[in-house]
């Protein structure tokens, strides 16, 4: 069975299709990339899928269940997680305290829901901080809480939203590694993401967003030679030469 | 942590507490006595407020309106039924918790200051009803039917506040250890959650709304506990004296003062606060109770523009090491 379903999804805001009739299927154990220019209505999409936007028209099933009307906090429930553009986590409490926050969902009681942080801190290799606010870590520590944050609540399905922004090529592989990590212990994983590099070196399939639709989909090898999306990157010139 | 420092703010904590169980008998003079009662009882609605201003970011003006309630719901129970005051205050507190939890579905989308001003509209609206609602009442106020003698059962004592004393303070001890015990499980971590981005928690499963809730519930409950002692000390409410902007206004400033999100913040505040106003007030007499409340209002600038979190925050390193935390180190 397939674990994401998008059928049709459409997303308006007045005149503008953020995501115009998009469809896709995922699969259990699959790394998906999700990539397009600047406004092509990948976070969206991503909004849409946790519940933040309700789509205009479409639907979306997870495990075979609509998760299409559930709020953000049902749609963690049912086990999908995600993290955020800009560094977004609770500045004033500590590592541990924010992959807590996480962790409460599946435990209930703070000793094991303290463990499960501290498991998860050891995953994302941030135990050296465990104790330390938020807001004195730096910026790419930052970006790897908010994955451990996402971590802790235990998802089947992942959705990264650009976590590489801002990486040195050294932090870019450390990132990639741990995400491979996250793959192996069985979470699937959607991932937005600018850096072509990153992409291609992990994603088994990418889809391609522009102007809110999906202009092509495939393995990697197959995206870089698409002439749709060389024509949509760089220009119709390119394409045709 | 060295042992040093640990062993200080152990004997501190030992004398302070002492100092408090042996106050009365220290100072005989009833108004000392009142003084620290009102410490107590402002210091209870100060961490009921900073339940729901300090952690769960909803700034509430209209506290006094719960205290309010809890005042005149065992009122009202005493002298209508002659239901005994004790059951009226767990009554008034799940009366107040419930009329909270009504006024959170309204005020459920707003967001700082106009939470605020929905809180002060809540505070106004709760007075206008008492004076005008004869059945309580309306403006004259109801007086607690005395009892002849002393008696706990019926929460009343003659000739010596020193029961009163001891009262409150069980009173707010309880209510401190309820809140730091509610602040210290998972409620308390998604509170403060809520309070750096309710976004960001949504995302990690937390029912906002339902977490608000449950802050509002809580805090209005123990305001109201500390509205029935009131009514019990004074045995005279009328609206003016039991909901008004005044009381509102103080347990803000208290909590600002001390430091807010912290309970202990708050009660710090008004273990200064409290006697300060009341000690000049005494001393500079009639108009000068005026005199005090300006005071008042400097020593919170003041403080505000020096360390704007708070007199808490200058003992933040005063803190006995977590056993959890050294085990995991």
């Amino acid at each position: 069975m397939k674990l994401l379903e998008i059928k049709n999804v459409t997303k308006r805001f007045g005149g503008l299709f953020a995501n115009n009739r998009i469809s896709f299927d995922i699969s259990q154990g699959e790394i998906i990339g999700l990539v397009g220019p600047n406004g092509a209505g990948k976070t969206t999409l991503f909004n849409c899928i946790s519940g933040y936007y309700p789509p205009t028209s479409g639907n979306i099933l997870f495990e075979g269940r609509e998760i299409k009307n559930s709020p953000p906090y049902k749609v963690c429930a049912r086990g999908i997680a995600r993290t955020f553009q800009i560094i977004e986590n609770f500045q004033k409490m500590t590592v541990l305290e924010n992959m807590m926050v996480g962790a409460f969902k599946k435990h209930k009681y703070k000793g094991k829901a303290f463990k499960k942080a501290l498991k998860v801190s050891e995953f994302i290799e941030l135990s050296d901080k465990n104790f330390e606010y938020a807001s004195d870590l730096s910026p790419p520590e930052q970006r790897r809480l908010g994955l451990g944050m996402a971590l802790a609540t235990e998802p089947k399905l992942l959705m990264l939203d650009e976590v590489m922004a801002g990486l040195t090529p050294k932090e870019i592989d450390e990132v990639l590694d741990l995400l491979r990590k996250v793959r192996d212990s069985g979470v699937t994983l959607i991932v937005i993401e600018h850096l072509m590099r990153a992409v291609m070196s992990i994603c088994e399939r990418i889809f391609v967003l522009d102007y809110g639709e999906k202009i092509a989909e495939g393995n990697p090898e197959e995206i870089a030679h698409d002439e749709k999306v060389i024509q949509a990157y760089l220009g119709k010139s390119y394409a045709q030469g | 942590m060295n042992v040093k420092k640990e062993n200080l703010i152990r004997s501190s904590l030992l004398v302070i507490s002492v100092f408090i169980l042996i106050y009365p008998f220290l100072f005989k003079a009833a108004f000392y006595q009142h003084i620290m009662i009102m410490v107590f009882m402002y210091g209870l609605l100060a961490v009921s407020w900073d339940l729901m201003g300090g952690y769960a970011n909803m700034f509430s003006f209209g506290h006094s309106a719960f205290f309010g309630i809890g005042a005149y719901t065992s009122t009202v129970m005493l002298i209508h039924w002659g239901i005994n005051p004790w059951i009226g205050m767990i009554v008034g507190g799940c009366l107040s918790g419930i009329v909270g939890v009504l006024i959170s579905y309204p005020t459920s989308k707003l967001r700082g200051h106009y939470f605020a001003i929905a809180t002060l509209a809540f505070l106004f609206v709760t007075k206008i009803l008492l004076e005008n609602w004869r059945f309580v009442g309306a403006a004259q106020g109801l007086s607690v039917p005395m009892v002849k003698e002393s008696s706990l059962l019926y929460f009343q004592f003659h000739g010596s506040k020193i029961p009163y004393y001891y009262i409150m303070l069980g009173l707010l001890v309880l209510g401190v250890v309820l809140t730091k015990w509610v602040i210290r499980s998972r409620i308390g971590y998604y509170l403060r959650a809520l309070r750096e981005s309710p976004e960001v928690a949504q995302s990690l499963g937390i029912n906002t709304a339902k977490y608000r809730l449950i802050a509002i519930a809580l805090s209005a409950f123990l305001a109201a506990i500390s509205g029935t002692f009131y009514a019990q000390y004074v045995l005279y409410i009328d609206p003016p004296s039991a909901i008004s902007l005044h009381i509102s206004v103080q347990v803000v400033l208290i909590s600002v003062f001390g430091g807010t999100g912290t309970i202990n913040g708050p009660l710090l505040g008004t273990a200064i606060l409290i006697p300060l106003i009341n000690l000049i007030g005494a001393w500079l007499g009639g108009a000068g109770r005026g005199i005090a409340f300006m005071v008042f209002g400097a020593v919170i600038v003041v403080m505000c523009l020096i360390q704007p979190d708070g007199l808490i925050k200058y003992f933040e390193g005063w803190k006995l090491s977590n056993r959890r935390e050294n085990e995991a180190a």
